[in-house]
């Protein structure tokens, strides 16, 4: 059996069709970004590059909501704290980055902290000028909160509709707090103006499409990721307590445990997914907690169709490209789209779109 | 002006006659007063004062009111009175001796009455006799209190005179301060200490501020107070007002957390049927809410001349509206999901954001003021550290009465019956009979029914805009999980107390950390308890 053969027994058609689609935009949007002269047909904007780039990023973050809604049946209406607070994590180490670059030019504090006239840097901001210090908190922070949060509701067995309504008071409450100037992330304006990353400007093309490229080689190793999980044995007891929770107890699996590791991953993923987020769009703000924000993004896997990690990603590509459309287009249009694609996704499109077709199961 | 009927005509003018005749003489005073004011002499003005004050004449206190807050002109074409109604350019004019609106000004020929600090005083003091012999009790205990102020011989022979004959125990209580704080200065220490006994049972501030200065040492270690015993009961009275008016703060702050967890209640309870009774997870349930909100405006809009009344229509109406949009919701959606929760969670939230466009589409995306009748706006002042809002205060008797309904319905009516057999077992029910189905449709309806009564009461409390629904989404939620499924009386307990903790919590730690409090208090409740306050039990709890 060559090395093909056994790579196409263990993974499906669509994911080398993914892997293909992310390694043809790693080669096609530097091509045509960096070496084609601005004026040419073939010339794509680094405008264009950054909102590919987003999409990239919302698209990692509905992977997460698919490894924890499609395999393990945990409805997480807080996603996007998780991916909010890896943007903030990333956000921190930028905006040491200034310096005294800043309207204010004070070396040590952000604008915004000079402004609420604070006299000291908090204790929570030190070390976030070191870079891998920052990497370590963008996976740590989310994961840590996934961890405290997981461990509590799935050790008590919350469940359900119960678990999805806590995980939005949770996210609202990260909204209020972040919201607060007290709190010391830039309150309602967030952290913005940016300047560098590593010592490249993020003004520059170049350090954009080498973003984009970062982006898509991290969406490619969080799938990959994904699908190891899914394919292990680890994964297949997740379907199982997903399916018959109470079934899989009694057969001896400590389903806390499992619900829990599967909830932390997914929220490392999300983190990584805000991180790669914040130095494209150049901005982070408590907006990112909004627990409508956190919900969309439930909506992107179910249209895309679940349980599949493709489909949360082509789910993800189709409704923030209709969004990005309908929003310059027809803005007062988009809420009533977005909607129905909720209703008919429910009613009508219980595998989404990339099950149409297949036959319900039961 | 055309009268509908002959007869009606000659009553009307009957009335007018008597009511007009027996006023002559007063208005013969009055009118001298009035001719007197357009004196530029502040002697003659002062004089003129009392000259109206004394006159008798009904229109005596609206004049010396408006004089007092410079709103008082003359024209000075005819020499007629008016009087503005606010201070601003625009601001409309009735004929200060009929109270009659005046269509026509010319502001450039208006002339303003001004007066000065010592016709302030007698103004003052003549406001303050017309207003005591007034018949509106509280009216007259407001007179007395904002004496507390001005006492001297003058106003004090006032005082004296109405509280002999005064009936009323709150004006009575009133003007019983006002002489014991003329008596903390007597000469005779038993009338002072007298006086200090009375003026420790109030709570006006006032008093509070002469008991302090009273009491307070000078530099040089003496007090206004000589004699040192009653410098000590100075001491105990302040102690004492302090400490009611601490007990009266944390009845009013009761008071606001109850009427939080009112609203609370309200919003939560139409939750609680479709969730509870039906395991349905409504997110469309705030955007319910707003169409109630919606539908009080629109009654209002249609009926400007009832204002009063209008809330009373809105009631009917915005459950109508709301129920309706809820019956379709659940036959256009939710029924081909039950059984699927998330599901459901998913296609409401979509039909929420439609619902919210369309009213950003149809009534624009600004928000709407819906007016407040008067009967509902002001505040029933207790004393003066307690103090209720009228609108509050209805909006909490309002909730207990939609509440109780809802119970009652649930517990006594063909229909509640069908519908707790549906909750309990849906299979059992249909072999007895029951039409499952629309058991269903009528739940949902119930539920959003009681949402847009929801509306009605929030729009007398914030804006009514297309985002008034999902600014109190989770706050719903979190009562209804809180207080456990399909339990109308854990919701009342859960709304009550979590509005409760909250006003309780804002005082310490701020409006915002006390709702983040609150919600992370409830997340670890939720770990405790996973099924609320009061959890359903038996078979069906776990279906």
């Amino acid at each position: 059996m060559s090395a093909l053969e056994r790579f196409r027994n263990q993974y499906p058609v669509a994911d080398l069709v993914v892997l293909g689609i992310l390694g043809l935009l790693v080669v096609v949007v530097p091509v045509l970004n960096l070496m084609t002269a601005v004026d040419s047909a073939f010339h794509m904007s680094t405008f264009t590059v950054t909102v590919l780039g987003k999409y990239l990023c919302y698209a990692m973050l509905a992977l997460a909501v698919d490894l924890v809604w499609g395999y393990c049946g945990i409805l997480s209406l807080g996603h996007g704290a998780f991916f909010a607070l890896g943007g903030y994590a990333m956000g921190m180490y930028l905006m040491r980055q200034i310096g005294d670059r800043g309207v204010y030019g004070n070396p040590l504090l952000p604008d915004f902290m000079v402004f609420l006239n604070w006299k000291e840097l908090p204790w929570y901001w030190w070390g976030f000028s070191h870079f891998p210090f920052a990497m370590l908190m963008v996976v740590l922070v989310p994961g840590l909160l996934a961890l405290v949060f997981g461990w509590f509701a799935f050790r008590s067995r919350v469940t359900g509709v119960y678990l999805s309504i806590i995980t939005q008071a949770l996210t609202y409450a990260l909204l209020l707090a972040f919201f607060r100037n007290e709190m010391g992330f830039g309150g309602n304006n967030g952290l913005t103006d940016y300047k560098e990353l590593l010592g490249f400007n993020l003004q520059a093309d170049t350090t954009r499409v080498a973003l984009f490229v970062i982006t898509a080689a991290f969406l490619a190793l969080a799938y990959l990721g994904c699908r190891a999980v899914t394919n292990s044995r680890f994964g297949r007891i997740v379907v199982a307590i997903r399916d018959a929770e109470d079934r899989t107890r009694f057969l001896g699996y400590r389903v806390e445990n499992f619900k829990l590791w599967i909830f932390v991953a997914s929220a490392v993923v999300a983190g990584v997914a805000g991180a790669l987020y914040v130095p494209q769009i150049g901005i982070i703000n408590p907006g990112e907690f909004a627990p409508l924000a956190s919900i969309e993004l439930v909506i992107w896997v179910a249209i895309g169709g679940r349980s599949t990690l493709y489909g949360a990603l082509a789910g993800s590509a189709l409704v923030n490209y209709a969004k990005t459309q309908f929003t310059s287009v027809m803005p007062e249009a988009w809420l009533f789209v977005l909607g129905a694609m909720f209703v008919f996704g429910t009613l009508f499109l219980p595998y989404g779109i990339v099950g149409v077709g297949r036959r319900e199961a039961k | 002006m055309r009268f509908p009927s002959p007869l009606l005509a000659s009553i009307l003018a009957l009335v007018l006659l008597c009511g007009v005749l027996p006023c002559r003489a007063d208005d013969a005073a009055l009118s001298t007063g009035l001719a007197n004011l357009k004196s530029s002499s502040f002697q003659t003005k002062t004089g003129a004062i009392s000259e109206i004050a004394e006159s008798g004449a009904a229109r005596a206190h609206p004049i010396l009111d408006a004089l007092m807050a410079g709103l008082l002109y003359v024209r000075q074409a005819d020499e007629t009175f008016l009087i503005a109604a606010d201070d601003t350019a625009e601001a409309t004019m009735s004929n200060a001796l009929t109270g009659e609106p005046v269509a026509e000004i010319d502001r450039d020929n208006l002339k303003k009455i001004g007066i000065n600090n010592q016709m302030r005083g007698s103004l003052t003091v003549a406001l303050a006799r017309l207003s005591l012999r007034g018949p509106n009790a509280g009216a007259r205990k407001l007179a007395v209190e904002s004496l507390y102020t001005s006492l001297n011989d003058e106003t004090l022979t006032l005082l004296r005179d109405a509280l002999a004959e005064e009936h009323d125990n709150g004006v009575r209580a009133a003007l019983r301060i006002a002489l014991a704080l003329a008596d903390l200065e007597a000469p005779d220490v038993e009338k002072r200490r007298a006086a200090i006994a009375v003026l420790a049972t109030s709570m006006n501030s006032e008093v509070r501020n002469r008991l302090l200065a009273h009491g307070a040492k000078n530099d040089d270690g003496t007090a206004l107070e000589t004699d040192p015993a009653l410098l000590q009961e100075t001491a105990l009275a302040l102690e004492h007002i302090d400490r009611m008016r601490k007990v009266y703060g944390l009845v009013e702050t009761l008071f606001f957390g109850l009427s939080l967890g009112f609203v609370l209640v309200l919003a939560a309870t139409g939750l609680a049927i479709t969730f509870g009774v039906m395991g349905v997870i409504n997110m469309a349930h705030g955007e319910l809410m707003m169409l109630g909100a919606y539908a009080t405006w629109l009654v209002q809009q249609a009926m400007p001349k009832h204002l009063e009344l209008s809330l009373f229509a809105a009631i009917p109406v915005a459950f109508l509206v709301s129920a309706l949009a809820g019956i379709a919701i659940e036959r256009g959606v939710v029924r081909f999901l039950y059984g699927r929760p998330l599901e459901t969670l998913l296609a409401t939230f979509g039909v929420s954001l439609i619902l919210q466009q369309a009213v950003r589409s149809i009534f624009s995306p600004l928000n709407r003021a819906v007016a407040t009748p008067d009967w509902m706006s002001g505040q029933l002042v207790l004393n003066g550290a307690l103090a209720i809002t009228y609108n509050r205060l209805y909006i909490i008797v309002f909730s207990i009465a939609v509440f109780l309904a809802l119970v009652a319905i649930l517990r006594w009516t063909t229909l509640g019956l069908q519908v707790r057999a549906v909750a309990q077992n849906r299979a059992m029910a249909r072999a007895m009979g029951v039409r499952a189905g629309w058991v269903d449709a009528m739940t949902f309806g119930l539920g959003s029914g009681v949402a847009g009564l929801a509306g009605v009461a929030l729009s007398q409390l914030t804006n009514v805009g297309p985002n008034l629904g999902q600014s109190h989404i989770v706050d719903s939620f979190m009562v209804v999980v809180f207080g456990g499924v399909g339990n109308l009386w854990g919701t009342l307990v859960a709304g009550l107390s979590l509005g409760i903790a909250n006003k309780f919590l804002e005082p310490f730690a701020g409006a915002v950390l006390a709702k983040i409090a609150v919600l992370v208090f409830i997340i670890l409740f939720i770990q405790r308890r996973p099924r609320g306050l009061f959890p359903q039990r038996g078979r069906a709890a776990d279906a």
